[in-house]
């Protein structure tokens, strides 16, 4: 059907996108293998002198160490937390009558489409009141509270989709509500979760509002908010090639989950709009 | 958000008789409530509460280095904010910003829905490519983007023969480059939601316009993008509010100089850098009115359906 010509179009258009989308992460890496005194001596692309000082640089630096420790710690935290309770609601929203289901799917949506912005100052007031500012918890919180619309509305398509009649089975076979739900829902559910945890830890990994704006030291400090601050190896010295290379190190776990679980994250970003 | 675009099958939908609740619609409903219990009360706890102290707050004079210096101004910061030339100056900078992502993205958006959809070759490898900006820190694109056409360290100008033409001394190369920092960063989103529409426009109305004699760009107009309508509003919808909202990449490229403040930016740099909480507020609460009233033009105006984004069918 498709004639020649128009298969060779399709390849080329394939491969431009392939360019579009790799090239900057591509631009990163070799920046991160330049020699520091490259920067602003030698111009253009590829590296003149491949190097791992970078490397070596942003792994002895407390403020990136510590950062790194710091955004895996709060994401993976908010992420399994979050996704808990998104489960809970999405479940609840699927399968049960209850009143008020509406107003929390209008309000999840209201939550994404919050400007983050404007809360940031009456937090950074609150968070210093009750001992929360620059703490793990003081970021945990707001993470999971921005995150749950998402992780809610992928659940929620998720469970719609999962053969209820088994759940129905249970409960005959005696089972409560509660049993049914934990022993044979979330077992069926495991896909969807763990695709919205992937959603989840997304956007953690990606905050960079809370993270400047709520921490002031190494205590709780994220990467994204810790690369804006930092200054390399020494303060005579570019930190640009030090900064890509903290950059890719924090990119590495993007790239290895967005490789092994590219399906999961396209089903979940449409809901099982995309078949395929 | 996601969910987008598709009308999945409704779940069956069960009407409890008010009058009557049975013992088992009774504490079906008590579960209801208290497995939506703790997400509901965490996101009031950080929206909510929040919301009201900055509501509270901008109407006082009051700087966190002068605590007791604080006073009842009424709406006089609101006042300061909208008579400032520097606020419309961000409003107007904000919009282009908005405007340029959001109509850039939904044509490449559309394109590469287009490929994802269409292509044979490396149908897998193009939708990985496609999802890789989206994993990418937005404040790691910003600086890949920024060091790209950075004098010191860039390529950009060697490549393209510019010499020493300066990016980020101008207002309008700045903004460039912070666009397209943003449009790489996130069309991958609009693309999966365009996908998904794509995905449900029936394949035999264009065979059937092809029979017809109707050209590639004949089935596009008037078969294509009207029966996925619904999923190009959403995507719009969703992206100009995240546009609007636009912080990191300012940040990171420019921090708001050469006339790039964003209105994020302000509120941010009022309440946090400045710790003028009361004003901040006030620019924060703007913010948010701004936010609110595109969403309804949105949804009133073009009828955006957020039935079918909610999922709740």
């Amino acid at each position: 059907m498709e004639s020649a010509r128009s298969k060779w179009l399709w390849i080329v258009a394939s491969l431009l996108i392939l360019v579009w989308t790799v090239f900057p992460i591509l631009w990163i890496v070799m920046l991160s293998f330049k020699q520091p005194g490259e920067i602003g001596n030698q111009k253009g692309f590829l590296p003149h002198h491949w190097t791992w000082d970078n490397y070596r640089t942003v792994f002895k630096t407390d403020l990136f160490t510590s950062a790194l420790i710091n955004s895996i710690g709060i994401s993976v935290i908010a992420t399994f937390v979050g996704v808990v309770f998104a489960t809970l609601v999405a479940y609840a929203i699927a399968r049960l009558e209850f009143p008020g289901k509406k107003l929390i799917l209008s309000f999840a949506l209201a939550i994404a489409m919050f400007p983050v912005v404007s809360l940031v100052g009456p937090l950074f007031n609150l968070w210093r009141d009750i001992g929360l500012y620059d703490t793990w918890l003081g970021l945990i919180i707001p993470y999971i509270s921005f995150a749950l619309p998402l992780a809610i509305w992928t659940l929620s398509a998720f469970f719609r989709e999962i053969p209820w009649e088994m759940e129905q089975a249970a409960q005959v076979d005696g089972a409560t509500a509660w049993q049914a739900f934990r022993k044979v829902i979330v077992p069926l559910a495991a896909p969807g979760v763990f695709t919205a945890a992937i959603l989840t830890f997304f956007f953690c990994w990606n905050d960079f509002v809370f993270g400047i704006s709520l921490t002031s030291s190494d205590n709780a400090r994220p990467v994204p908010a810790a690369l804006a601050f930092f200054t390399g190896a020494s303060q005579f010295e570019q930190p640009t090639t030090a900064i890509c290379a903290a950059a890719v190190v924090v990119t590495v776990p993007v790239v290895v989950i967005v490789l092994a679980f590219q399906r999961r994250i396209v089903a979940g970003l449409t809901s099982g709009a995309v078949k395929g | 958000m996601m969910a987008a675009v598709q009308s999945a099958p409704a779940a069956t939908k069960r009407r409890a008789g008010r009058a009557e609740l049975s013992d088992r619609s009774r504490s079906e409903r008590r579960l209801g409530l208290l497995l939506s219990a703790p997400a509901v009360i965490v996101m009031l706890l950080v929206t909510a509460y929040p919301l009201l102290n900055a509501l509270y707050l901008s109407l006082f004079r009051y700087r966190i280095t002068a605590p007791d210096d604080k006073k009842f101004v009424g709406l006089s910061n609101y006042w300061t904010a909208l008579s400032d030339p520097l606020f419309w100056q961000n409003v107007f900078t904000t919009f282009i910003i908005t405007f340029a992502t959001v109509a850039v993205e939904l044509v490449i958006g559309f394109g590469l829905a287009m490929v994802m959809h269409r292509a044979l070759f490396a149908r897998r490898t193009v939708r990985t490519a496609i999802l890789l900006p989206y994993g990418i820190v937005t404040v790691i694109s910003a600086f890949a983007w920024r060091y790209a056409f950075d004098l010191q360290s860039g390529f950009v100008n060697s490549w393209f023969g510019l010499g020493d033409y300066a990016w980020f001394s101008g207002r309008w190369s700045s903004l460039f480059v912070i666009v397209l920092s943003e449009i790489w960063k996130t069309t991958p989103f609009v693309s999966l939601l365009l996908l998904a529409g794509l995905a449900q426009v029936p394949n035999d109305l264009g065979e059937a316009a092809t029979v017809d004699g109707a050209t590639a760009w004949q089935r596009l107009r008037r078969v294509t993008i009207p029966n996925m309508k619904a999923a190009i509003l959403v995507a719009v919808l969703f992206r100009t509010l995240d546009a609007w909202r636009i912080f990191d990449n300012v940040y990171i490229m420019t921090s708001g100089q050469q006339k790039t403040q964003t209105l994020s930016f302000l509120t941010y740099q009022q309440t946090i850098t400045r710790t003028a909480i009361g004003l901040g507020d006030a620019v924060g609460v703007l913010l948010f009115l701004s936010v609110v009233l595109i969403a309804v033009v949105f949804i009133r105006g073009f009828r955006v359906d957020l039935s079918q984004v909610r999922g709740d069918r």
